[in-house]
């Protein structure tokens, strides 16, 4: 596996799951990620937030390649991700996400949702594909809804149901990109005390949220980025008790004050 | 403001539809309808005085053949066998064209894009009966002594070229079929492809991303996540594109394959028995096609529990 060109920098280790240096993105004339500089340590739970069209999501959505980044390197797993495909996959095969709008594959039943990926990508045998598809249905509290079609399912349901779906896939990291955003409030507690209870056993994750008291809970680190730049980073107590930026500050006096 | 104590009062909705719920819109319909049907049952019977006599194309179905003392079928039943050969492998191949070709569309490559695009271009812009005649005496008249089906078929053992025949048609005629055949998949496996695109188009661009994240390869993603999806949304354009096919399949009449409609001339020129004949094909078109409808309707039915 052809590794990184810079080994003079000694922040490219083993410890880091995921690196990210001097990434760049335009979308047309407008740039969306500037410079970022960013690293993930294995088992880390990483919170990013900030206003909306920052770039949150563009930078998860550039770690597993659903978007390209047009300059700088990223690293993940000691995989270079660029133009081979290769690297893409076996990237994409470490590195789960779960989607705003849960992207449930609407044709399929829960149960299947959950074996198809692991039978075509990590090429299970059915009977184990759905062993493991049960056991991670019951870890997300939904095991009765096994059999039953995603447009069946409310919205929290739904988002369980994606949830388990990417873990079935035993990724080494997890991304969420506004998990919460698309429910309705009811719904939400259930999906974040999923999202808890992944967190605590240890699992390496990335999430975009507005959740504030979930990033206070659970984050190790939380990044508020503002126009495609980091602007600050740092545990949750400290950025949230003791924003060193103005923007910041103007940020979170708006999100906290009610 | 009071509620009513009784519950969800439940609209019996399908009831109210299927209800007979008069009008006086209705009763001007119906009176319209009866006066124009009785003024043509008047005319047809004053006017247009035609002897009906079924009995004179009956044999032209089965008929008895007195030196083998057996009863054999004949042109009327035999045309009928090529249109459902025709309809059968027409629908097949046309599919098999049109998701080809609707993929090329769809494609990331321009060159791709640009064959599937300029085939449905070339089709779509030539009127039916204008594409059979190009397509018989200026493409297939090269193409067809190549291939040379007929022949290659002959030197095969007799158990295949039984088989053959029960799926193609008698194999002196297989080369008419596979013509007839080619010329009808080609032009409207063009409207399928446009059919097939819109199903493709029709797939969330989420989707796709869901795949993608979970480490799908592209041919899986297609496989497995697109064309499933796409099937179930173009279901009824589809269903009328192929009862379109078994429809046109009678345009190939024209270059001498003799299905249905070919057959019918025939008859119609031996008897005379020009609306007994037509109204007899006109029947079994209806049948056929009724039949397809109602087998899709049922596909959709399926889908439709499955989504619910």
């Amino acid at each position: 596996m052809p590794a990184h060109s810079s080994n003079k920098d000694s922040s490219m280790n083993n410890i880091n799951i995921i690196e990210l240096k001097g990434v760049n993105k335009w979308f047309g004339e407008h740039q969306v990620l500037c410079d970022i500089d960013l690293s993930i340590k294995r088992g880390e739970r990483m919170v990013i937030c900030g206003p909306s069209g920052s770039g949150k999501s563009t930078l998860i959505r550039c770690i597993n390649r659903l978007e390209e980044h047009d300059s700088g390197v990223i690293v993940v797993d000691k995989i270079e991700l660029n133009e081979d495909t290769e690297h893409v996959n076996a990237i994409r095969r470490e590195v789960g996400m779960v989607f705003q709008h849960f992207n449930l594959f609407p044709h399929l039943s829960v149960l299947e949702n959950c074996t198809l990926p692991q039978i075509r990508v990590r090429g299970t045998p059915r009977d184990e594909a759905e062993d493991k598809a049960m056991e991670y249905l019951r870890r997300v509290r939904i095991p009765e809804q096994a059999s039953k079609f995603p447009a069946q399912l409310s919205g929290g349901q739904q988002q369980r149901v994606a949830i388990a779906r990417s873990l079935c896939m035993e990724p080494k990291v997890m991304l969420f990109d506004e998990p919460t955003s698309a429910l309705d409030p009811e719904m939400i507690k259930e999906v974040l005390d999923v999202i808890i209870d992944l967190a605590q056993s240890g699992m390496t994750m990335i999430c975009v949220t507005h959740e504030m008291g979930f990033a206070k809970k659970v984050a190790d680190t939380v990044v508020f980025m503002d126009a495609g730049r980091i602007v600050e980073k740092a545990p949750p107590g400290e950025l949230f008790n003791n924003p060193q930026s103005e923007r910041t500050k103007l940020f979170l006096s708006q999100i906290l004050s009610h | 403001m009071q509620t009513s104590s009784s519950g969800p009062r439940v609209a019996p909705r399908k009831s109210s539809r299927s209800r007979w719920d008069w009008g006086w819109l209705d009763g001007l319909l119906l009176l319209t309808m009866a006066i124009v049907i009785g003024f043509l049952v008047w005319r047809t019977d004053a006017v247009f005085k035609y002897q009906w006599k079924w009995s004179g194309i009956w044999p032209f179905i089965v008929r008895f053949d007195e030196t083998s003392g057996r009863w054999v079928t004949n042109l009327l039943f035999d045309g009928l066998l090529t249109t459902l050969r025709l309809a059968f492998w027409g629908i097949l191949l046309a599919g098999v064209i049109g998701t080809v070709m609707g993929l090329a569309r769809t494609s990331q490559r321009l060159l791709f894009r640009l064959i599937g695009g300029g085939y449905v271009m070339l089709i779509r812009n030539i009127p039916p009966i204008v594409f059979v005649f190009v397509f018989v005496y200026f493409i297939a008249s090269q193409i067809m002594p190549v291939l040379a089906i007929g022949n290659r078929v002959q030197t095969l053992p007799a158990f295949w070229q039984s088989t053959l025949a029960v799926l193609f048609g008698p194999v002196r005629m297989i080369d008419n079929f596979m013509l007839g055949l080619m010329c009808l998949s080609v032009f409207s496996g063009a409207y399928v492809t446009e059919i097939v695109r819109a199903g493709i188009q029709s797939v969330p661009a989420s989707q796709i991303e869901a795949g993608k994240s979970l480490g799908f390869l592209k041919l899986d993603i297609l496989r497995f996540i697109v064309l499933p999806q796409a099937w179930r949304n173009v279901l009824p354009p589809m269903a009328g594109q192929f009862i379109q096919l078994i429809k046109d399949s009678s345009l190939v009449s024209l270059v001498s394959i003799q299905e249905l409609t070919f057959s019918a001339q025939d008859v119609q020129v031996t008897t005379q028995r020009v609306f007994e004949v037509f109204v007899f094909v006109a029947v079994v078109y209806f049948i056929l096609c009724l039949s397809l409808s109602r087998l899709f309707a049922h596909m959709e039915r399926r889908h439709a529990r499955a989504l619910k």
